[in-house]
């Protein structure tokens, strides 16, 4: 596994990023509202992430997490009856705006779901499919093949056998495999949804390696229950809370902030365990 | 509250009751060999291959047992129906689950099954009085192959699609996000993804459209014409065994009416077949 | 720089996709047309001949004139002796394979394998075994009793098989309140199993009727041919679907009163199917509501 953590070395839309904590905005979410026909679910939510910054998002389960990443890429546009107000921009760029091409749109910000989901075909198939959907050729496709399995570590692991299936992989290894698939389309944003979670801990702490990594040459989001991991993994972090049944944001800043001198009485009680 | 049977007696009359059901198969089994077995002896195994026709008459001796053209009628029908209705049906199936609107899917999937349920009798009858007028203009005598096929076809669509779209719905939902979220559209997913992940399933369909397919009589015996022939042509008239039972059957007599029988039983192990083969496909899990 | 705008790349990728959803939504086009056609000729050909004259009067002239009446009565009998049988034995048997014999036990699976086998085969081979076991064997001659045992010989496999769902939708919960409360198997069954399953019951019914309605070529050897009003179940009788055939292959000019029969014939299935959906659909219902616990 390539422990070397100096981002010049690996290819990425970035060569070298920007150090996280000179604020570049990547995307800008203001006054966003979700709702699952007349159920709300977020309300008044605004939050900027920054460029090269791996943003955690915290806060117990059922305060609209999952459902804030999934505006990011216009997945909720899958959702029957639900609407997403406010405005998203990516690089100035509203992505609701009529002219986005959304499959475009899907390339560039990369989503990794809770429970690791490769298709059952081969580990091969996985890789290329996506790339070929989106006009890659042969070649580059088998060069960027290896260049994200490489980046993601499966290289050694999985070089030998590219053809047999993606399901014959553990667990963790499913999960890097979903993220080699992901990094594979050169995305410049990666949305996480507890990418952790369905792991046992030796994949978990492989995984959080690979984000640690990949952070500085892509904008991270990672949504997680485990506050240890967040600490240990974010520059930013978001905390999110319920209140009358509606998602809301408390507080948003850097790492240090949220977790050693929090604002709010609401994120103190909460990143010390007393509360949620 | 006295209890009308004790335990052990409802025990041992609801064991009856799925003996007996249980049994049902064997019954049939037992009596098509029954009354097929003097066929065997008097007109002998090899007659139903090599004999000049079909011209059966209840002595053995003076009728001729040619059962081949029909075995290839019922082939070749079965054969023309399924390439029809194989791909219409598994792409109905697939309309429905992701290029038609909820609402028009519910509809959808409503039409196939009352198109499911017309009676085979309904649709020979349709046939033979609006398709094969129009085959006739094309080429006489209309009454075909063709026709038959085209009928079978109709009828088989909507089991084809129902099984299709049961077998679309075991595929599991983060497989399609996960290749939503990775900017695939729809058809490159359906293509790439979920066909090849639902293989067992749709293959079930079409062997059990297959099935379906074999043993229909009614149908393809109003409309394919009942010449007892090797089909030519997409348009020579064509006799099925199933028809060929049907017809008969009235008045056949003696080695005759043993001859029916063993086509019957011989269409049984056909069809059981694609049962048990469409069984075995739907249980193999796919890696 | 994020280029959100439609892009070159994967060009070809949306080409395909657009043909593909054209082909599809084609196809769906196409069968449904088929389907208004079919209906349509049948409508507009039948529906002149449709009366209550047609639906109670006796056939005339080989059935060019006249009516369907006893046809109608034969078929409902042939229907009757069907459900006679099938409606016992087949609870019987579900009930035996839902409480009696969970998975793995050798005799139920044996019982489920065979009736899987029962539901497929042609229904010209029931004709047969119902020509030779009922007709022949039995004596009971070409009859209505011949052609409902036939029947019920097909319609066994679909009903018990709504039957056992109807059954493995009640909770567990019933069951164990019941066996705690000490009361015996046949009182569970019969007072509160049964009764919850009642739906998927009355479905797996309907099905089956559907199913026996339809059917043709196994009455035509074991319920025979003859149209006259029948005067009990040992005579032979013609059912809706034989005398359509009938009326269509061997009786010049009898395309009119095949329409109209036809056409009965396909409303009574309409009506039965939508009762089928009506029941089916009031059990998720409940279900959803948790009425049935």
């Amino acid at each position: 596994m390539n422990l070397d953590r100096n981002p010049s070395f690996t290819a990425g839309p970035m060569l070298s990023g920007p150090p996280c904590c000179t604020p570049h905005p990547h995307i800008v979410v203001k006054n966003l509202s979700v709702r699952y026909g007349s159920v709300s679910v977020i309300d008044d939510l605004s939050l900027t992430f920054n460029k090269g910054c791996l943003t955690t998002l915290i806060g117990p389960s059922g305060c609209g997490k999952t459902s804030f990443l999934s505006t990011l890429n216009r997945m909720t546009d899958l959702i029957p009856g639900c609407g997403v107000g406010g405005s998203i921009c990516i690089e100035g760029q509203n992505i609701h705006n009529p002219e986005v091409d959304v499959v475009s749109l899907r390339r560039q910000v990369g989503m990794i779901f809770q429970k690791p989901n490769p298709f059952p075909l081969s580990i091969r198939r996985n890789l290329l499919l996506p790339l070929r959907e989106h006009g890659v050729g042969k070649k580059e496709g088998a060069e960027r093949m290896e260049e994200v399995l490489t980046q993601t570590g499966l290289w050694h692991e999985v070089k030998d056998r590219l053809n047999t299936s993606a399901l014959s992989l553990s667990g963790g290894q499913q999960q890097r495999l979903c993220i080699a698939r992901a990094l594979a389309l050169k995305p410049e944003i990666l949305l996480l949804d507890e990418p952790c979670s369905a792991l046992d801990p030796i994949a978990t702490g492989v995984v959080e390696d690979l984000l640690l990594e990949l952070k500085g040459r892509y904008t991270l989001i990672v949504v997680t229950h485990n506050l240890a991991q967040a600490r240990r993994l974010a520059d930013h972090a978001a905390f999110f809370w319920v209140k009358d049944g509606v998602g809301h944001l408390v507080e948003q800043g850097s790492s240090d902030q949220i977790f050693q001198h929090p604002e709010e009485r609401l994120t103190q009680a909460y990143v010390n365990g007393r509360t949620g | 509250m006295f209890p009308l049977l004790s335990d052990p007696w409802l025990n041992r009359l609801l064991k009856l009751c799925a003996g007996m059901s249980g049994a049902l198969v064997l019954l049939i089994l037992i009596f098509l060999v029954v009354e097929s077995v003097p066929a065997l002896s008097s007109i002998g195994l090899f007659s139903f291959f090599s004999d000049p026709s079909w011209s059966p008459a209840e002595e053995a001796s003076q009728g001729s047992f040619n059962m081949v053209p029909m075995v290839a009628g019922t082939l070749w029908a079965t054969l023309l129906a399924m390439l029809a209705a194989g791909p219409v049906g598994i792409g109905l199936a697939i309309y429905c689950h992701y290029y038609a609107t909820p609402v028009m899917a519910k509809l959808f999937r409503k039409l196939l099954e009352l198109l499911a349920g017309i009676p085979s009798v309904v649709y020979g009858f349709w046939g033979l009085t609006a398709i094969v007028p129009i085959l006739a203009k094309i080429h006489q005598p209309g009454a075909s192959l063709l026709a038959g096929a085209m009928i079978l076809g109709i009828m088989i669509l909507p089991t084809v699609a129902l099984v299709a779209d049961s077998a679309l719905f075991q595929v599991p939902r983060e497989l399609i996000q996960g290749a939503t979220a990775l900017g695939m559209r729809p058809w490159s997913m359906i293509w790439g993804v979920i066909l090849p992940t639902s293989r067992a399933g749709l293959f079930t369909g079409l062997l059990l459209g297959a099935g379906r397919a074999l043993g229909e009589t009614m149908a393809i015996l109003m409309v394919s014409g009942n010449v007892v022939q090797h089909p030519e042509t997409l348009f020579s008239p064509i006799r099925t065994l199933t028809a060929n039972i049907a017809l008969e059957m009235a008045y056949a007599l003696g080695d005759h009416r043993n001859a029916l029988f063993i086509s019957g039983l011989l269409l049984m192990i056909m069809v059981t077949t694609l049962v048990i083969l469409a069984e075995l496909a739907g249980r193999r899990r796919y890696d | 720089m994020i280029e959100l705008q439609h892009t070159g790349a994967g060009r070809s990728g949306g080409l395909a996709d657009k043909m593909a959803g054209f082909i599809f939504k084609a196809m769906a086009l196409g069968v449904a047309l088929l389907f208004l056609w079919l209906l349509t000729d049948l409508v507009r050909h039948g529906l002149g001949s449709i009366s209550v004259a047609f639906l109670t009067e006796a056939p005339r002239n080989a059935g060019r004139e006249g009516g369907i009446g006893p046809i109608i009565v034969s078929t409902l009998s042939i229907l009757g002796v069907c459900l006679a049988t099938v409606l016992p034995l087949g609870m019987g048997t579900a009930v035996f394979l839902g409480e009696f014999a969970p998975p793995g036990h050798g005799f139920g699976t044996l019982v489920r394998r065979s009736l899987d086998v029962l539901a497929g085969v042609p229904s010209i081979v029931f004709g047969l075994f119902g020509n030779a076991f009922f007709c022949v064997y039995l004596g009971l001659g070409f009859s209505i009793l011949s052609g409902g045992l036939t029947l019920a010989c097909m319609v066994l496999p679909i009903f018990i098989r709504s039957c056992e769902e109807g059954l493995r939708a009640v909770p567990s919960s019933m069951r164990h309140a019941a066996a705690a409360l000490g009361m015996s198997r046949f009182t569970t069954l019969t007072h509160i199993l049964l009764p919850a399953a009642l739906p998927g019951l009355a479905v797996g019914l309907v099905l089956g009727i559907g199913r026996a309605l339809a059917e043709t070529a196994a009455l035509i050897f074991s319920s025979g041919y003859v149209d006259r009003m029948p005067q009990s179940i040992h005579d032979s009788g013609r059912s809706l679907s034989i005398h359509i055939y009938e009326l269509s292959m061997n009786v010049a000019g009898g395309d009119g009163a095949a329409y109209g029969s036809a056409l009965v014939l396909i409303s009574m299935l309409l009506v039965i199917n939508g009762l089928a959906s009506h029941i089916a659909g009031k059990w998720l219902g409940k279900h959803q509501m948790g009425e049935l616990g």
